[in-house]
């Protein structure tokens, strides 16, 4: 069975069989059948991207902070879902991996379908010290690798935070972007070089 | 006016160099220069050049703001006798404080509107009107909602007109009135519903205080501070392709970063949003149709 429907079913089936704490507020109902209404479909966003999947339930319906015991079941479900790469290498080219956080294209109804997605990362995070027009929304990047090192299990954490931010940390405001097909694994490889190659500025 | 939307244009192009939208980068070559801190915790009240720019600009201008142009031009709509069935507003659309009435009308909105039963924020009302009223047909206005280079609605210069109306004068959304509460109380859920490809909400950006995407700053929506912020200077005259927008197409630009389909033009969800950031600013005096970068 394909992953995601998996998650879906294991959520709905937590979400039925949890009591009030649960379930949809009279409000939330209301405002669910009301965005179904008022979407409409424009280039690549499809009006059933208001509709949420197992995941975006339980934290839409617990304020992003579900029972730990959920918690857990879910990250490990998406954990499971993670792919590292066959041939066990974790790091590509810190180069190509700065022009992929610096692009924030991608889904969005004006993003012409079909070409490679960036990663956004600079929208969020602050990485190399060159660039200044950073965002704030996630913590600062900077000397990632200096401060974590670079050992084989820090790899395998940043590739899979990338993958699936939601793999450790269930309601994270950031996306899943090897999960949903946003990132290749090229592209991810490149982006662990990034933030934990020494010759990479973010570590000077 | 004339030198006023010269100085606008001459801001327009300086920026035109710079996108605007959040995913990509707002300021690259005003802001490389600035040495990057530590890792410690962003400085987030830092202004870039960019910023600093703007914000010496926006004084400048605010004798002759460009959407004063708009403002007149939506006077002229709402006094004229127009439409299929030849009346003006001003002698048919009730803003919600009488036939005709706008002074201080646009911060008492959204509110409910028993003609048509339903809670409405001020564009939706005046779109309410035109069909209504002066009988011109949905679908006309519908086509092209959002202003372009060279084209501007006329529910645009129409809420110019009945924004500025309410200069000075303080927002008073009617919270007490139980069908405007329901709606406030379905937007808060809006704003929380995370979906979409990036499992973004309106809270991912907005949710916290002192966030920025690049170096745009982000109110917070859910605080009577950010939400003041958030629905300050709309209708706003945006010096990025010199055009008037409304909050109409700020919320639509949002859901589009936000990854989601496009709210239709004023749906119950936009009165929704606004309803709820609109009540969260109650009490902050209004200061009129505003600009934007
Ligand atoms: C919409 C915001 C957003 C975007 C876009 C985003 N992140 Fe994040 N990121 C966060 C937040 C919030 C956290 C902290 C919460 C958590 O750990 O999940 C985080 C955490 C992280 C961490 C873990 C930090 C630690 O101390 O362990 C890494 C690594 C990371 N992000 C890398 C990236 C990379 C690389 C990209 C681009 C591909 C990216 N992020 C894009 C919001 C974002
Ligand atoms: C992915 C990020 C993101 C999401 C999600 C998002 N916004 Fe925004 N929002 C922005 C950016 C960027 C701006 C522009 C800020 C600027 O121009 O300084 C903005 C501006 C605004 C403004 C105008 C603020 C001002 O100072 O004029 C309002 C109001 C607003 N957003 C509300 C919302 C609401 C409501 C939602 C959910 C429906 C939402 N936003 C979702 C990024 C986002």
């Amino acid at each position: 069975m394909n992953a995601t429907i998996r998650i879906s079913i294991l959520a709905a089936a937590m979400i039925a069989a949890a009591p009030a704490a649960l379930a949809d507020s009279d409000h939330r109902a209301k405002a669910l059948a009301m965005m179904k209404q008022d979407f409409v479909t424009k280039g690549q966003a499809t009006a059933d991207r208001v509709s949420e999947d197992g995941l975006q339930a339980i934290c839409n319906r617990t304020g992003n902070k579900p029972p730990e015991k959920i918690a857990q079941r879910l990250e490990a479900d998406q954990m499971a879902a993670v792919k590292y790469p066959a041939d066990g290498k974790l790091m590509g080219d810190w180069k190509a991996g700065e022009k992929i956080a610096q692009s924030g294209r991608g889904f969005t109804w004006s993003d012409e379908p079909g070409l490679p997605v960036g990663g956004n990362c600079y929208n969020c995070h602050q990485i190399a010290p060159k660039e200044t027009s950073f965002g704030t929304v996630g913590p600062s990047l900077f000397h990632f690798g200096k401060l974590r090192g670079n050992t084989a299990d820090m790899q395998k954490y940043v590739y899979g935070k990338i993958y699936n931010a939601k793999s450790f940390s269930l309601c994270s405001e950031m996306p899943r972007f090897g999960h949903i097909g946003a990132l290749k694994e090229a592209q991810i490889k490149h982006l662990v070089a990034l933030l934990l190659d020494p010759e990479s500025p973010v570590n000077k | 006016m004339r030198q006023a939307l010269i100085a606008a244009t001459a801001f327009a192009l300086a920026l035109a160099t710079q996108p605007v939208v959040a995913q990509n980068k707002p300021a690259p070559a005003a802001t490389a220069k600035k040495a990057a801190k530590p890792a410690a915790a962003a400085p987030v009240e830092e202004k870039d050049a960019a910023t600093v720019e703007f914000e010496k600009f926006r004084t400048m201008m605010e004798e002759s703001n460009p959407a004063e142009l708009f403002e007149a031009q939506g006077e002229d709509f709402w006094k004229s006798i127009r439409g299929p069935k030849q009346v003006s507003l001003a002698t048919s659309c009730d803003l919600g404080l009488g036939v005709g009435i706008v002074k201080g009308a646009y911060v008492q909105m959204p509110r409910y509107f028993a003609d048509a039963g339903k809670v409405m924020d001020a564009e939706r009302r005046i779109v309410w009107c035109m069909i209504e009223k002066q009988g011109f047909k949905e679908a006309d206005i519908m086509k092209q909602p959002f202003a372009s280079g060279s084209y501007t609605p006329e529910p645009t210069s129409l809420v110019t007109y009945v924004a500025a109306n309410s200069k000075d004068m303080k927002f008073a959304v009617p919270l007490k009135d139980p069908r405007v509460k329901e709606v406030y109380e379905i937007g808060r859920e809006v704003t929380n519903h995370r979906a979409g490809p990036y499992d973004f909400s309106c809270n991912t950006c907005h949710g916290a205080d002192g966030k920025r995407i690049r170096m745009q700053n982000l109110p917070n929506i859910a605080t009577p501070k950010g939400a003041t912020t958030a629905v300050m200077g709309w209708p706003g005259y945006r010096m990025t392709g010199g055009v008037m927008l409304t909050q109409q197409w700020r919320m639509g630009d949002c859901f589009r970063q936000q990854r989601f389909p496009q709210p239709k033009y004023v749906s119950d969800t936009i009165t929704s949003l606004l309803t709820y950031m609109t009540a969260n600013a109650n009490g902050a005096t209004y200061k009129g149709p505003g600009i934007k970068r």
